[in-house]
């Protein structure tokens, strides 16, 4: 018998407003999600990520479609009979209760003996180690702590799946970055499968298992934050994860014919060519094989310094090259310069 | 702080205190000086004419519980006046209570309504203020008496073969001033449902919470001081309603109110009156103190 999934949303469709004026927020998305692992939604404002968490929450109902959670059917289910919780992106701590009593509160609703609400809440603050701010109201807190108190009180109940809706879009840089380690150690520690909702493609590649692109109610592509990166399936997951260069690339024998009459290698298929900055190598200007270009103009990174190009027909392509310890490229305003690719690095797309 | 600064901050203050003092004066003279009268007034002798004759007498506060009887001057307990103290209490509880269960669902419905279709909501709401309380009263006798609209009504229809009798009876008055005071509630549970956010809805469905256990353990908490603030706002007039209880109660189902008015025209015992009115203000007082005690209990660990 193969393992049942966390979460399976199959062909879910979601539209707001009525009639002409209606708005696909999901349009016919399928995804799966697996037991135990850190999976994210990722994807711009407004592309369906949030819908599609508040639809497995339960806050939502889908217009078409089925939603299952540790494959049960809960499409017609409230939020309250769903196994799942949520940290919200305001965190939504109840004000008139304590730390203590906000975590404690799911155990307390289900009707749970009071030494175990005791016990469990204990735990949990160990946990997010607030033990010592358990008697204090969650205004008296610091938005780090508030965002601890928001994990403990969803993580209390042990749900089957966290629903996590960009919770740590209000905490500033430093306090992010911990947190971050600090989810990731959770997910570990309590082995619940996470759900993250994020806009924030640092945060999707280095803390997830596996991420799901999202564009405009769709979902784009599934795979590894690895895959994600080295092979995008189209044009929006590689612009929006981590910078690329597009060029026009026709087909031909041995390779495939840029705008500017060079052949390379490249592999998959489709008529546009990417390469990541940091997989091209500035060479010589009279090298064999390499790309004639000349350099636009140089920025300095502190790590790496780019450099923005231009081919022979006019296309723009951008470079990345480690900064030297003396901190110049050795490169200058309208220098002629040679481009290759890495092996493997350049791949074909389909718009 | 520097001196300059230091002089300039004791200048404010003291122009700050200038400028409230007309209306320091006019509290003096407008508040605390009948209060004074009355006082004064609830130990002196009752005159043959009503007004008072100077001449200190306890009886004004003794008739409060107490009637002396005609033949042998002992006294007895004067029922008559525990039973409408009783009916002016539990007619005030009930009203708050009524207007609590009415004005509740009504001010989550306005508050959750779009900003602007509040605005129009609450200017609704407000319009019964514009009319004299004794007009909106007896409007609502045309509604309950036997030939009104509700009987009226009721028997076109066929689910009663005769009138219900409604009028002068505790039930109207507890109706009129249900429907006078529900404004009172309303707008303070609408501004503390205002400030509710609801997202905490989400996080109480979330966290397993039915809907009952979301209205009981979450919103309710939350809005509590609207509660309060409605509650004493109703429960305080209702307590001393005159009009109310005299237009739908008719002569004989009186309130503290009618019975302080009684004192003063036929009853001719001023003393009494003054008394009665002191008892008036004392039981708000007090009734004030425990609730609002009792209300933030737990809420406020700290303060």
């Amino acid at each position: 018998m193969s393992q049942t999934n966390a979460i399976e949303a199959r062909h879910t469709i979601k539209a707001f407003g009525q009639g002409d004026s209606a708005h696909r927020a999901l349009d016919d998305v399928s995804i799966t999600i697996r037991k135990g692992e850190f999976f994210t939604l990722l994807g711009p404002s407004g592309c369906g990520k949030t819908t599609l968490l508040r639809l497995i929450a339960g806050f939502e109902m889908p217009t078409a479609g089925d939603i299952l959670i540790d494959g049960a059917e809960v499409t017609d289910l409230p939020p309250n009979k769903r196994p799942v919780n949520t940290v919200f992106q305001s965190y939504a701590l109840f004000p008139h209760l304590t730390v203590a009593e906000n975590v404690g509160f799911a155990l307390k609703m289900l009707g749970r003996p009071k030494a175990e609400v005791a016990e469990v809440t204990a735990r949990m603050l160990a946990l997010v180690k607030l033990e010592h701010l358990a008697g204090r109201k969650t205004a008296q807190l610091s938005g780090g702590q508030q965002q601890r108190v928001a994990l403990a009180r969803a993580l209390a109940p042990h749900p089957k799946v966290l629903l996590l809706d960009e919770p740590l879009s209000a905490l500033d840089l430093k306090l992010r970055k911990e947190m971050q380690v600090e989810l990731k150690r959770l997910q570990m520690e309590t082995g619940i499968t996470f759900v993250f909702v994020t806009h924030d493609q640092e945060e999707a590649l280095t803390m997830s298992d596996r991420i799901g692109v999202m564009s405009a109610g769709k979902l784009q592509q599934v795979g590894s934050p690895r895959e994600i990166y080295t092979r995008p399936v189209n044009r929006f997951v590689a612009s929006f994860i981590g910078e690329t260069n597009f060029l026009p690339a026709k087909p031909v024998a041995g390779g495939v014919k840029l705008g500017c009459g060079a052949v390379v290698e490249a592999e998959g298929e489709g008529h546009t060519l990417t390469v990541r900055p940091e997989q091209l190598r500035l060479v010589a200007a009279n090298e064999p094989g390499a790309i004639a270009a000349t350099v636009e103009n140089l920025v300095y990174f502190g790590t790496d310094t780019h450099l923005n190009l231009r081919l022979s027909d006019g296309e723009a392509l951008v470079a990345r090259v480690q900064s030297p310890p003396t901190g110049d490229a050795g490169f200058a305003m309208g220098q002629a310069v040679g481009v290759t690719f890495l092996p493997g690095a350049a791949r074909l797309i389909r718009d | 702080m520097s001196r300059a600064e230091d002089r300039q901050a004791r200048a404010s203050t003291r122009n700050g205190w200038l400028l409230s003092v007309p209306a320091l004066l006019l509290l003096l003279f407008a508040a605390s000086g009948p209060l004074v009268i009355v006082i004064v007034y609830s130990f002196l002798t009752p005159g043959q004419y009503g007004n008072v004759v100077w001449g200190f007498s306890p009886d004004g506060w003794i008739g409060v519980l107490f009637t002396r009887d005609i033949f042998d001057d002992t006294l007895g307990l004067a029922d008559a006046h525990l039973t409408i103290f009783w009916r002016s209490v539990k007619l005030s509880l009930e009203t708050t209570v009524l207007t609590f269960l009415a004005g509740f669902p009504t001010a989550w419905f306005i508050a959750t309504r779009p900003p602007k279709a509040r605005a129009l909501w609450l200017f609704l709401i407000t319009i019964p203020f514009w009319t004299n309380l004794l007009i909106r009263t007896f409007a609502i006798n045309e509604v309950l008496r036997s030939e009104g609209l509700m009987n009226t009504v009721l028997m076109k229809l066929g689910l009663i073969s005769a009138p219900i009798q409604v009028m002068y009876t505790d039930t109207a008055v507890l109706i009129g001033m249900a429907y006078v005071y529900l404004p009172l509630m309303v707008l303070p549970l609408f501004a503390a449902i205002d400030r509710f956010d609801m997202k905490l809805l989400e996080a109480g469905y979330d966290l397993y919470a039915s809907r009952w256990q979301v209205l009981r353990h979450v919103i309710l908490p939350i809005v509590k001081p609207g509660i309060v603030a409605g509650s004493i706002l109703v429960f305080v007039p209702s307590l001393g309603a005159y009009v109310t209880p005299r237009v739908l109660g008719g002569g004989k189902n009186m309130m503290i109110g009618n019975f302080i008015e009684l004192q003063f025209t036929q009853g001719r015992n001023w003393p009494l009156g003054a008394a009665l009115s002191l008892l008036l203000l004392i039981v708000v007082m007090v009734a004030l103190l425990v609730y609002v005690r009792a209300a933030n209990k737990g809420s406020n660990p700290h303060g």
